[in-house]
């Protein structure tokens, strides 16, 4: 396992280096909070940041992805078909991306990739990236991801893991793809045994700035049909605006919409992201919607990530632990809260 | 403004005692500092969980709309001016409310708060009289509120409630001599391509979370144009155009409605001022039919009112 030191201007010029090879997403200051962009085009990535504030999410899983397309002409060779758009699936890195969000990637991986069915384009997305992680010297008071079976220098799913040494970063590779990435980086030298264990101490000493005590243990026991009617449910949600902050800064939610656009006779199928937070959500064609009240949706939310996933893939919550729906939710709704109330019911 | 925080306590035990309401709606403290969560509660005995201070910037009347209990209800200036428009909308019934208003000072822009510590985390805040004091990692400063207002309420000029059954404190000095439309002024001087532009760049983050119009009391169709599926409106994809569509529309019903309450902008989670669409259409209601929405719930809004006699000519 290779395991270099980097100052961090050499870093950022060892990046510059490596677009050649690699498409690199970074975090990048765009007013008043961080977001990935591509550093191709000369951006300068910023690693002074506590977490971006929209996970890495929608570079695997874009908000609006075109699946097909389609021609209305009768007179086209291929008229009514629908033919697969082309995708980049060109080798790409996200740099910075915080262990959390990165766990958030194994924790959907389930639902895009399994026995029955197979997202392509999820699939591929994702193996066609280098998850170069940035461990949390400081998480925020909001986070809980040793909670949920993550921790601020966690490893999951992560090809390279960097730390944060104040003037340096100390640079691991940790896959076969990640070493790879690493051996292309120009310049920084070899770490020697006690910078890797001034990083294993740092890295210990964050994980107990974590909330570690959201409860979760005992929600794989529950009757889903006591939770499902339990009397909280109201309070919980009164407050709620139904929008989709919670569900589109989520780095685990997953749920899309597919629409055709179509413009004279070209068409276009369309997946985004889309929102249980919304009524068309669960809209039937009937005209009927089996969650019609804002206390159902936002039950279903939880349901969803606290209950049916935990019964559904018995590894845990769909929850990574990066608090931005704590932080981010325009009136407070606090999931930490509502897994105390769920898994003490 | 906290020290409203046990006056609201003691009045909703009061008006639950004195068999006046069904419900109380009001805030309590928030798990995180600067938020605080709406809350509605039928229990005196809960009646300990209500809070006010000064980032309480949500806006209740949302939580009215079509109620059919009898309600008691926290109320500043914007907010009772949108509970005039839910009454003159019948999406409420005046002999329903019990309405204590709050003379307000005007609420802290938690954005601005957040960018005078370079954006890091605030762990705690402190609000005693006219100052606050964040704190955190290795930091503690204390601003003057004045200094850190949300851009709406630093122009406001109606902090006092319009409309109250009782108040929970003597009446605020309205300002005066502010003006209120300096930015729409700005933009009504550009020229169409350069205004397109401004308004372009404003929303290219918008990730249609729909939080904007969520927050807003004036939005309460049962079903939205942009949720409408038969026939579909706007486009549900990021593309620029149904995002624009969508935040224009949204203005557009905002007309002659809007009381600047800020909520939209309180509640976007990527940072969109989208007060510019809305502020311009004050501007005209105020210009063209001398209008300031929810002043009075005894006068109907212009533009819902035919009158024969009217001075401006199109409309005969």
């Amino acid at each position: 396992m290779t395991n270099k030191i980097f100052t961090k201007d050499e870093w950022t010029k060892a990046l510059k280096g490596l677009s050649d090879s690699y498409g690199i997403f970074a975090p990048v200051k765009d007013g008043d909070f961080h977001t990935f962009k591509a550093i191709n085009g000369g951006k300068t990535p910023d690693f002074d940041f506590q977490n971006t504030r929209l996970s890495a999410k929608s570079l695997i899983y874009p908000q609006s992805e075109r699946m097909f397309e389609y021609s209305l002409d009768e007179n086209a060779a291929d008229a009514n078909i629908l033919n697969e758009t082309p995708k980049d699936y060109s080798t790409r890195a996200i740099v910075g991306i915080r262990p959390c969000d990165a766990h958030g990637f194994s924790i959907v991986r389930p639902n895009f990739d399994n026995q029955e069915y197979r997202d392509p384009w999820w699939v591929q997305h994702f193996e066609s990236t280098v998850l170069v992680g940035l461990g949390c010297n400081q998480p925020c008071s909001t986070c809980f991801c040793t909670s949920v079976g993550g921790g601020p220098f966690n490893k999951d799913v992560l090809d390279v893991l960097i730390y944060d040494l104040g003037a340096n970063f100390l640079i691991s590779g940790l896959t076969e793809k990640g070493e790879a990435f690493l051996n292309k980086a120009e310049g920084g030298k070899a770490a020697d045994g006690a910078v890797i264990k001034e990083a294993e101490a740092m890295a210990t000493e964050a994980a107990k700035k974590v909330r570690a005590d959201v409860p979760t243990d005992k929600l794989k026991d529950k009757v889903i049909n006591d939770l499902f009617s339990a009397p909280f449910w109201q309070d919980v949600a009164f407050a709620c605006l139904n929008c989709g902050t919670c569900t589109f800064l989520c780095p685990t939610c997953w749920c899309f919409d597919i629409q055709d656009e179509v413009l004279g006779k070209q068409g276009d199928r369309i997946r985004n992201w889309d929102s249980c937070m919304f009524p068309l959500f669960t809209l039937h064609g009937s005209g009927h919607n089996p969650r019609d009240q804002k206390f159902q949706r936002v039950r279903q939310r939880f349901m969803h990530k606290l209950k049916y996933y935990v019964d559904k893939y018995k590894d845990g919550v769909q929850c990574s632990g990066c608090g931005r729906c704590v932080r981010y939710c325009p009136v407070n709704i606090d999931i930490r809260q509502v897994a105390e109330l769920m898994n003490n019911y | 403004m906290i020290e409203y925080t046990a006056i609201i306590r003691d009045t909703a035990k009061r008006l639950f005692k004195d068999g006046k309401v069904d419900v109380f709606i009001g805030y309590k403290k928030g798990t995180v500092p600067m938020m605080n969560e709406p809350v509605v509660i039928s229990d005196p005995e809960k009646a300990d969980i209500l809070y006010w201070d000064s980032f309480c910037g949500l806006n209740l009347c949302n939580y009215l709309t079509k109620r059919k209990d009898r309600i008691g209800i926290i109320a500043n200036g914007c907010n009772s001016r949108n509970i005039v428009t839910h009454i003159t909308e019948n999406q409420i019934g005046r002999e329903q409310l019990y309405i204590v208003g709050i003379p307000c000072t005007g609420v802290i822009d938690h954005r601005a708060v957040l960018r005078a510590v370079g954006n890091k985390e605030i762990l705690d805040v402190q609000e005693a009289g006219d100052n606050f004091t964040v704190s955190g990692n290795g930091f503690s400063e204390t601003f003057e509120k004045s200094k850190f207002l949300r851009t709406n309420c630093a122009v406001c000029t109606h902090r006092n409630p319009v409309i109250f059954d009782e108040m929970a404190g003597s009446p605020v000095k309205e300002q005066e001599g502010v003006e209120a439309f300096e930015d729409v002024k700005k933009i009504e001087a550009m020229d169409p391509e350069k205004k397109w532009g401004f308004f372009t760049k404003m929303v290219e983050r918008c990730l249609r979370c729909y939080a904007c119009r969520n927050s807003c009391p004036l939005c309460y169709c049962p079903t939205c144009f942009v949720d409408e599926s038969r026939p579909q409106w706007v486009g549900k994809s990021v593309d620029p155009t149904d995002t624009m569509t969508f935040h224009i529309m949204r203005a557009y019903h905002c007309a002659g409605r809007c009381t600047d309450c800020g909520a939209c902008e309180r509640v976007c989670p990527v940072g969109i001022p989208m007060r510019q669409f809305t502020k311009k259409l004050n501007k005209d209601a105020l210009e063209y039919f001398s209008w300031e929405p929810g002043l009075n719930p005894d006068v109907r809004p212009p533009l819902d009112v035919y009158k024969p006699d009217d001075y401006n000519g199109f409309v005969k």
